[in-house]
């Protein structure tokens, strides 16, 4: 019998298997980092940066940094934990995240981490984007300018529903989500709404088109518990066909 | 709360709605009975709730809503310059809330829309009064013209929030918002 393979998260040991990831194992060990474009089961991305984790100094995201035995890593620091909080500002400026008038609100990942590193305001300026929206599919609408391009919905679409759905194109500030077909409508893809990649976006980005504002306030997934202790959920993900 | 009544000077606190709907003036009067005890420690000055127009030196100014238009600018210009303490309140006034989903469009889209093409309109002309303040290109947060001390979020935020900003002014510390008064919603 081999040694058990561990390294330390803020000086609390973590087991690994060969190959798991920091956050995988973490995750594993019900460890919470802070995280947006991680899910597991699907590869990981790196693209939201807000499981940034320090390890001898320098900065890393948890999500595609390899376990390392006895690695000594740092979550839970003031310096992080204001890092984190300055992510989800320029994420929240970048988009349309006017919370009153969405869908999701109170079960959107992006607010409750919002809420959970302390976020009251943001001072950077708004780039208000105004992208082309999408409700051409019977069952799922497309809210452009939610989008925070962690590509859930590509990598879902592609490695658990086995389908071609969506794409991001443009540069920076142009940056937008499209649908993999030669008319770029939703409604000439393959999705169904009991498809993964319908039940995983983690703000009010890909929505369905019935259900919305059924859940009162106070039942919602994060009205009573901060995100640290409810992990990512959907209401709807259990609707995915496994 | 502090209710001290042997403190004489009493707290000035001044309120106003800018680009808001009042549900955050709403909300602050959730406070329900503890209002009453309130009142022997703070004073309201400029207030829909006392009707006075002009703002007189305060210790806290309360304010609602986004600047959407140059009167907005002016308001809460006069509010910091009158206001040891300003707090935006609300999720218009940090962010510009709902009246800001008019920001993928021009003013003059929106004035359009409104008052020439809209349905229902008759007699269609856009407004053009010299004492009607002109609309700003888009709506802005209020931290995007004046200096904020302090952000309650929420649409609205709770009564409990209101009481945690005040009480903290009357008690001279920081205040803290815990998870249930910090929503944005």
């Amino acid at each position: 019998m081999t040694d058990t393979l561990q390294f330390f998260i803020d000086q609390q040991a973590v087991p690994f298997q060969p190959g798991q990831t920091l956050m995988q194992a973490a995750q594993a060990a019900g460890l919470y980092i802070p995280h947006l474009c991680f899910h597991d089961g699907l590869t990981p991305h790196g693209s939201c940066r807000v499981c940034i984790v320090e390890i001898n100094g320098s900065i890393r995201a948890a999500c595609t940094t390899p376990a390392t035995a006895n690695l000594q890593v740092h979550s839970e620091t003031s310096a992080l934990r204001t890092q984190r909080r300055q992510l989800i500002e320029l994420l929240f400026a970048e988009g349309n995240h006017l919370c009153p008038s969405c869908e999701v609100s109170g079960n959107c990942q992006l607010q409750a981490l919002a809420y959970d590193l302390g976020m009251t305001h943001y001072e950077f300026v708004p780039l208000d984007p105004h992208r082309q929206n999408d409700g051409s599919h019977p069952d799922l609408f497309i809210e452009q300018d939610r989008c925070i391009f962690c590509e859930l919905c590509t990598r879902s679409a592609q490695q658990q529903d086995h389908k071609n759905v969506f794409g991001i194109g443009g540069r920076g500030a142009d940056t937008y989500l499209f649908a993999q077909a030669d008319s770029s409508r939703l409604a000439d893809t393959a999705i169904t709404a009991q498809d993964h990649a319908a039940h995983i976006c983690p703000v009010g980005c890909i929505l369905p088109k019935q259900g919305s504002y059924q859940i009162p306030i106070g039942q919602r997934v994060y009205d009573e518990q901060p995100i640290h202790l409810r992990g990512n959920h959907r209401p709807d993900e259990q609707d995915a066909t496994p | 709360m502090s209710t001290d009544a042997a403190s004489t000077v009493k707290v000035k606190v001044a309120t106003c709605s800018l680009a808001g709907c009042f549900g955050c003036h709403m909300s602050f009067l959730d406070i329900d009975e503890r209002i009453i005890p309130l009142i022997d420690v703070i004073q309201f000055d400029r207030s829909p709730l006392t009707d006075i127009k002009i703002i007189g030196d305060c210790d806290i100014g309360l304010i609602e809503g986004g600047l959407c238009n140059e009167e907005n600018v002016h308001v809460a210009q006069q509010f910091r310059q009158h206001c040891k303490i300003l707090v935006a309140v609300g999720a218009c006034a940090i962010n510009g809330g709902v009246p800001a989903l008019r920001n993928r469009y021009s003013a003059q889209e929106c004035l359009e829309e409104s008052y020439l093409h809209g349905l229902g309109v008759v007699d269609a002309q856009i407004p053009n009064d010299a004492e009607l303040p002109a609309l700003l290109p888009k709506v802005v947060p209020l931290q995007s013209a004046v200096h904020v001390d302090y952000f309650l979020p929420g649409c609205p935020p709770p009564a409990d929030a209101f009481m945690e900003i005040i009480n903290a002014v009357l008690q001279k510390r920081e205040p803290q918002l815990d998870y249930a008064t910090r929503r944005f919603d």
